[in-house]
């Protein structure tokens, strides 16, 4: 009986890793393809198709400018959730629970109807599409997450820190700045690194506000468009190596921080 | 002398107070004024423009009306329910035991490493993931390759561009989010009541069945709820795997934008849309709280 549930154990655990890793799998193997078709029968290994992708300009231009994008938006994102955070957790303000309310309301909603709403908008306004459009929806919906994170981790032991650095004659600029910044270090690092995943990865804003620049998802999805193709292959497994090795580095900078 | 520095305190207190005043203002307006400007104002924008007509013409409902009247929009919605219902049951039958294995029978000092590599394949980028299915899929795909290589078939099996391409390439993102958020809710159960359940003569089967799998529901509901919203509001996965044999919801709004310009009739579809989530969130909020009662 032990026996079997233990095999049972196993087996059900090795099918499901096969189910979460397959399309991984077949997408790395044929992006080393030699021939047209991303399908059965490999030809390859060959490098052929990332070749191609390092020489396509539209390729290589759309990468520059999801790191822009994701790096702006992530950055500006942080500010105004750390700086809210603090006000609300800091000072009685009337209507305190309210506007809190608002500022993380964004998270209930769609992306596609964020996107639409903005569109709407722009397009009254007479704001043409870009990159600028697509950041201002990234920082709409990683405020709230940036918001959410950050207030949640200030806690009581913190006010008692700041309260000391105030006794000791620190401006209000510079408890902000060299007391609770530093203090709340690991909460600022795990929401900018989620809004710049979220940003990088973001496709239906991008799609909805950029017209010739545009992100990295935008510019995959319109290869998609010529149908398989191993050259799309190599873009994926290109950015799927990219995003494993900052989540690497992510493990690796919190799990040194946790024991001290 | 005294008055001078007692005067000079009050004017130091008032000078204070004055600034924590207008500090924690200045510190919430920025991000307030952000969610106000792009983010409430749009949402208002929108809802407003549902109520005209791209033709123009003064403020009208036949957007919303128009919902209910054309049977091929009412069907997309109720394809949508039906995806997504498929999709979180699926997804939470598949995950359950998966997180369960690894909270349970996973050694302690693997656990880390072995829930990293079940969501490992979350960093690939979120329409290559879609893409990648269609690989699996394809009509010279992998498996119709090994199949009929194999020679258990003869005829490939159509398995892109239908509904089952769409539910797979779902379950597999949700099978991850779920793991992730299961697996947390049976590591923060206290090991006290298994083992007092055990002591009171309670076999293991029966201690799941009636400690762990009711203390875990309310988590499962939050992660089900979740990936609910998720996908409902999803249009990369229906349109890559799915195609437009069948359109759901997302699909229909990008093709009023897309194809026929029409804002007014696309922003009547996501209200729609967003009004059902809305509905799923009150039941699931209330189902919580009846429950914690």
């Amino acid at each position: 009986m032990r026996n079997a549930v233990k095999y049972f154990a196993t087996g059900y655990a090795a099918a499901i890793y096969l189910f979460i890793f397959l399309p991984v799998i077949v997408l790395i193997i044929f992006s080393l393809q030699s021939t047209n078709f991303p399908i059965p029968p490999f030809t390859g290994p060959s490098l052929r198709w990332y070749g191609a992708v390092l020489g396509d300009a539209r390729l290589t231009s759309a990468f520059a400018n999801s790191l822009l994008v994701a790096g702006i938006s992530s950055l500006v994102s942080v500010a105004l959730g750390f700086l809210s955070a603090w006000g609300f957790a800091r000072f009685a303000l009337p209507g305190s629970a309210l506007m809190r309310g608002l500022i993380t309301l964004p998270l209930t909603v769609s992306y596609l109807i964020i996107g639409m709403g903005l569109l709407v908008v722009f397009n009254t306004a007479g704001i043409p599409k870009s990159l600028v459009s697509a950041g201002i929806g990234h920082v709409v919906i990683n405020l709230p997450l940036c918001f959410a994170i950050i207030y949640s981790q200030m806690g009581d032991h913190q006010i008692n820190i700041e309260r000391a650095a105030r006794d000791l004659g620190a401006r209000e600029w510079q408890v902000l700045f060299m007391v609770s910044v530093p203090v709340m270090w690991p909460a600022i690092f795990a929401s900018l690194f989620l809004s710049m995943t979220f940003s990088w990865d973001e496709f239906v804003i991008s799609f909805l506000l950029t017209r010739f620049d545009t992100t990295m998802p935008v510019e995959i999805w319109n290869l998609l468009r010529s149908g398989l193709n191993p050259k799309t292959n190599a873009v994926g497994s290109l950015v799927f190596g990219i995003s494993v090795f900052l989540a690497i580095i992510f493990e690796i900078i919190l799990l040194r921080r946790r024991p001290t | 002398m005294d008055r001078d520095v007692a005067g000079k305190i009050t004017t130091a207190v008032k000078k204070a107070s004055h600034t924590s005043e207008l500090l924690p203002w200045a510190l919430v307006t920025p991000a307030l004024m952000w969610t106000l400007l792009f983010f409430v104002l749009p949402f208002l924008g929108m809802g407003l423009m549902s109520l005209t007509q791209q033709s123009g013409g003064g403020l009208t409902l036949s957007n919303y009306t128009q919902f209910f009247t054309n049977p091929s929009y009412f069907q997309a919605m109720v394809n949508s329910l039906e995806v997504t219902g498929i999709v979180t049951v699926i997804s939470v039958l598949l995950a359950y035991p998966f997180a369960w294995i690894l909270a349970e029978r996973v050694p302690e000092k693997w656990q880390r490493l072995a829930l990293l590599l079940a969501v490992l394949p979350f960093w690939t980028s979120y329409v290559v993931r879609s893409y990648s299915w269609l690989l699996v899929l394809a009509q010279k795909g992998v498996i119709n390759s090994i199949l009929t290589g194999t020679g258990l078939i003869n005829e490939p099996l159509q398995l892109a561009n239908t509904r089952t391409a769409t539910v797979i390439g779902f379950v597999h993102f949700f099978v991850m989010l779920l793991t992730l958020t299961i697996f947390a809710n049976l590591k923060q159960l206290s090991p006290s009541y298994r083992k007092a359940a055990a002591d009171l003569g309670a076999n293991p089967f029966q201690v799941f069945l009636h400690v762990v799998l009711p203390l875990t529901i309310p988590g499962v509901m939050v992660g089900a709820f979740l990936t609910f919203v998720l996908a409902i509001g999803d249009y990369i996965t229906p349109q890559i795997l799915g195609g437009n044999n069948e359109v759901l919801m997302p699909q229909l709004i990008m093709m009023q934008i897309g194809r026929r310009g029409d804002f007014p009739l696309a922003s009547a579809l996501a209200l729609i849309l967003m009004a059902v989530v809305t509905v799923a969130y009150i039941a699931c909020a209330r189902w919580l709280k009846i429950e914690r009662t």
